[in-house]
């Protein structure tokens, strides 16, 4: 074949197939990469880049953020009040909790250690399933009190919050009207995290099956990492909604 | 290594070219080694078959909406069904042919050849982003089948969220998963491009096809996200409205707007630099020319999605932005023609002194270049304020993107898809009936839109299937047009699928170009190369390969 054309410096090439051989002793190793380094780098760089993604989908929704509350400033402080600081503080914890158990996880993973990886996978799993399992009964407590967007919201609260013994100041209907868009923005924007959280515990079920197996105790560590990569993005993402939707009016005006 | 050494160059004669025995093509058999492959030259095919496909169940819907407005009554179709057909028109060829067009074939196919490697950093990523094409584009069929859907491509509310009763969601939700398959293909290039180049291949020593992709692929990844978000929040809109549209309850109209053009304007890009990275690598080959201004145009085109990220409002100049910010949108617009022009006047000074040759490629990339830059130039007076609030809903802006992208992109396509097709299939297209499609497609293109300009600056508003009968003779013009056109189109159709079989065998360098992707076999090993190549000399030497090329003969002499 004609293919044979191609420059090659005899020197180089032997100092490259020398490390290659040097390197390319895993299995995961994939043929178009030339060093497994190059294959670890780009797998990162390309996680990177999903995460600029996924920054970009959630930015469309603190766009959104950002304007209404400039518009709707009271409404979203009434709407913020409706939301319970335990609760959302907890589940802050909880989740920081998950990602230091991610972090310890990709450590063990590095230093080779199955059981210690095992624990901390489960251990990451288990408090994302108390995350969840929290949001679930803030997300109830929405519902029972028609605070879910749609035909059955219910403004009363807001209009008369004396006759539902809470201790804050009445706002106007047509005001009250607009704390449909802080829940609407509560809703797509937690449930957007939410389920991103629950595809990375479907992602840690099926990184656990693999870690069990010892996939990733040889040396090779790259989906652990990657997958960390993600969930401490999942975590961030929280950060930035914790005070943006719970704490808004937690300073005196 | 100096040059004389070097023998980078691999010019075979054509006459005794042979196909070779292997190749990615019959490399393995079966329906399962294609719709399982990681290759990225038969994923590349896998689009192409795809895309070809897409595009004529658009242009049937183009055909459809030049008969209606063939007569000034509303005889062919009822209203609601021209809606429909001119939003399915649009969601079709946007998302499902322009905007996958090159990138996802050409770009596909190409790249990791260009950057001297074996394949893009991930295949498996790659054959997902077909499959997310494939599912999105059925979820688009579904729509059309179940009855269509008529907001337009662009699903703008709140006419999308109250108003309508067609299947706004299921189209939605098509044009969603297929942003993931542009995302995922746009990450892969970007990866590749980073961490894959061949030794030697520096940043600038890639051919101006890869510039051009890379600068395409930011904006699939930083725009797309965007675009799904706002389809996301449209499909809870109609579903079980949220509010953040809907006036009524205090959300904003044009926040939806706001939203889809920041991805929509910078869509129109990602649609355009692909092709004119496959111009620049034309136009130099066959001019036996370097590209003019070589680092000008690689820049330029970062620069195209630079600035493509900041005028997005120029869509909204009636819609009631305030006229601070459709000042500041309006100066920004004009801004992005200067890149555009620095790519223009770079190839027309390639081609100045060049030993210019008039294959099928060129030909179409003449086309493009002189229709890309009517539409460009209509383009800068719409971005003036006083010509958009006249001009803007007329028929000038139909005229004025369909320059762009059929003028422009199609253009390109074609021209890449006849340069390549050799390298691509191992066989040459017919030389004289493929310019003669050219030409046709050319003349049609003209004459459907260059009356559509005139219509639109008299006034004849967009989406309307019935006009004033003073408008008729016109748009009698267009309809015309539309049929040539349709003719441009299926002759590479049939003599591509002719040549399959029938071509002539190209040999590996058809074109005695530069470029790595030619120095191959036609077709490709499913790895590429044999041996990784190691880059020691710049992107377009053809002062070089001249030079080489008269010592040759004075030798032999």
């Amino acid at each position: 074949m004609d293919n044979t054309i191609v420059a090659t410096n005899p020197s180089t090439t032997e100092a490259a197939v020398a490390e290659e051989h040097a390197h390319i002793s895993l299995p995961q190793h994939r043929h178009h990469f030339e060093t497994e380094e190059q294959q670890r780098e780009a797998g990162t760089f390309g996680m990177w880049l999903f995460l600029l993604t996924e920054i970009m989908f959630f930015g469309g929704m603190f766009f959104a953020y950002l304007l209404y509350r400039n518009w709707y400033y009271d409404a979203f402080v009434v709407g913020s009040n409706q939301l319970s600081i335990p609760l959302g503080g907890t589940n802050t914890a909880v989740l920081i909790t998950s990602g230091f158990f991610m972090a310890l996880a990709v450590w063990a993973a590095e230093v080779r250690k199955r059981a210690l990886l095992m624990l901390f996978l489960v251990l990451t799993t288990v408090f994302g399933f108390v995350f969840l399992g929290i949001k679930y009964v803030e997300y109830h407590e929405k519902w029972e009190l028609h605070h879910i967007p749609g035909a059955h919201f219910d403004v009363s609260q807001f209009v008369n919050p004396k006759a539902y013994g809470l201790k804050e100041e009445p706002i106007a209907p047509d005001m009250a009207q607009k704390v449909q868009i802080y829940f609407s923005l509560y809703f797509a924007m937690t449930g957007m995290h939410a389920l991103h959280m629950i595809i990375g515990v479907g992602i840690l079920f099926w990184l656990m099956w693999r870690a069990q197996r010892g996939d990733f105790t040889s040396g090779y560590v790259a989906p652990i990492e990657n997958f960390a990569l993600y969930w401490h993005f999942v975590d961030i993402v929280w950060l930035f909604l914790f005070p943006l939707l719970y704490l808004i009016n937690r300073h005196p005006m | 290594m100096s040059a004389t050494s070097s023998t980078i160059l691999n010019l075979p004669d054509q006459r005794t070219a042979s196909l070779p025995k292997r190749s990615y093509l019959n490399n393995e058999d079966g329906l399962m080694s294609w719709l399982l492959t990681g290759d990225h030259k038969r994923i590349a095919i896998l689009y192409l078959i795809s895309i070809t496909l897409f595009f004529f169940i658009g242009g049937a819907f183009a055909g459809l909406i030049r008969l209606e407005l063939l007569t000034p009554q509303p005889d062919l179709v009822a209203s609601d069904t021209y809606n429909k057909l001119f939003s399915m028109h649009g969601i079709i060829m946007v998302f499902f042919f322009l905007v996958p067009s090159v990138p996802a074939t050409l770009g596909n196919f190409l790249i990791p050849i260009m950057l001297g490697t074996k394949d893009l950093a991930f295949p498996k990523v790659n054959l997902l982003s077909w499959y997310l094409y494939w599912i999105g584009g059925i979820f688009t069929l579904t729509a059309l089948v179940l009855g269509g859907v008529d907001t337009g491509w662009t699903f703008t509310t709140p006419l999308s969220t109250h108003y309508l009763n067609t299947h706004v969601v299921t189209a939605a939700m098509g044009v969603f998963i297929a942003g993931f398959s542009s995302i995922f293909t746009g990450l892969n290039f970007i990866v590749t491009i980073h961490r894959m180049r061949a030794p030697g291949m520096t940043w600038f020593r890639m051919p101006l096809f890869v510039w051009s992709h890379y600068a395409a692929s930011i904006l699939m990844v930083l725009g797309t996200p965007v675009l799904a978000i706002t389809l996301v929040l449209v499909a809870l809109e109609r579903t079980i409205g949220i509010g953040v549209f809907d006036p009524t309850k205090g959300g904003d109209p044009l926040l939806f707007q706001h939203l889809f053009w920041f991805y929509s304007h910078p869509a129109v890009y990602i649609m355009i630099l692909p092709g004119m990275g496959v111009i620049s690598e034309v136009v130099s080959t066959f001019s036996r020319k370097r590209v003019f201004g070589y680092t000008a145009v690689a820049f330029s085109s970062v620069a195209i999605a630079l600035f493509g990220f900041f005028v997005w409002a120029h869509h909204m100049f009636i819609m009631g932005v305030s006229n601070y910010s459709a000042l500041v949108f309006s100066l920004l617009t004009m801004l992005v023609a200067v890149p555009s022009a620095i790519k223009i006047f770079n190839w027309s000074f390639t081609l100045q002194k060049g030993s210019i040759t008039f294959e099928t490629p060129m030909l179409y990339a003449f086309g493009f270049m002189g229709l890309f830059t009517i539409g460009g130039m209509t383009g800068v007076f719409l971005g003036a304020l006083g010509m958009d609030i006249h001009l803007t809903e007329t028929y000038f802006i139909v005229a004025h993107f369909h320059f762009v992208m059929v003028g422009g992109m199609l253009m390109a396509f074609l021209s890449g898809i006849h340069f390549w097709w050799p390298k691509m299939t191992g066989r040459m297209y017919p030389e004289s009936l493929s310019k003669l499609a050219a030409v046709t497609t050319f003349i049609g293109f003209n004459l459907t839109f260059l009356p559509q300009f005139i219509l639109g600056y008299l006034g004849m508003p967009r989406r309307y299937h019935a006009y004033p009968p003073e408008f008729q003779v016109l748009n009698v013009l267009s309809t015309a047009g539309a049929t040539v056109l349709g003719v441009g189109y299926m002759l590479p159709l049939l003599y591509l699928a002719w040549s399959l079989k029938y071509g002539a065998i190209a040999g590996n360098n058809p074109w005695q170009a530069t470029g790595l992707e030619w120095q191959i076999q036609s077709p490709p090993l499913t790895e590429n190369f044999i041996e990784i190549p190691i880059v020691d000399y710049e992107a377009y030497d053809y002062e070089w390969l001249a030079k080489k090329m008269e010592q040759e003969v004075t030798t032999v002499g």
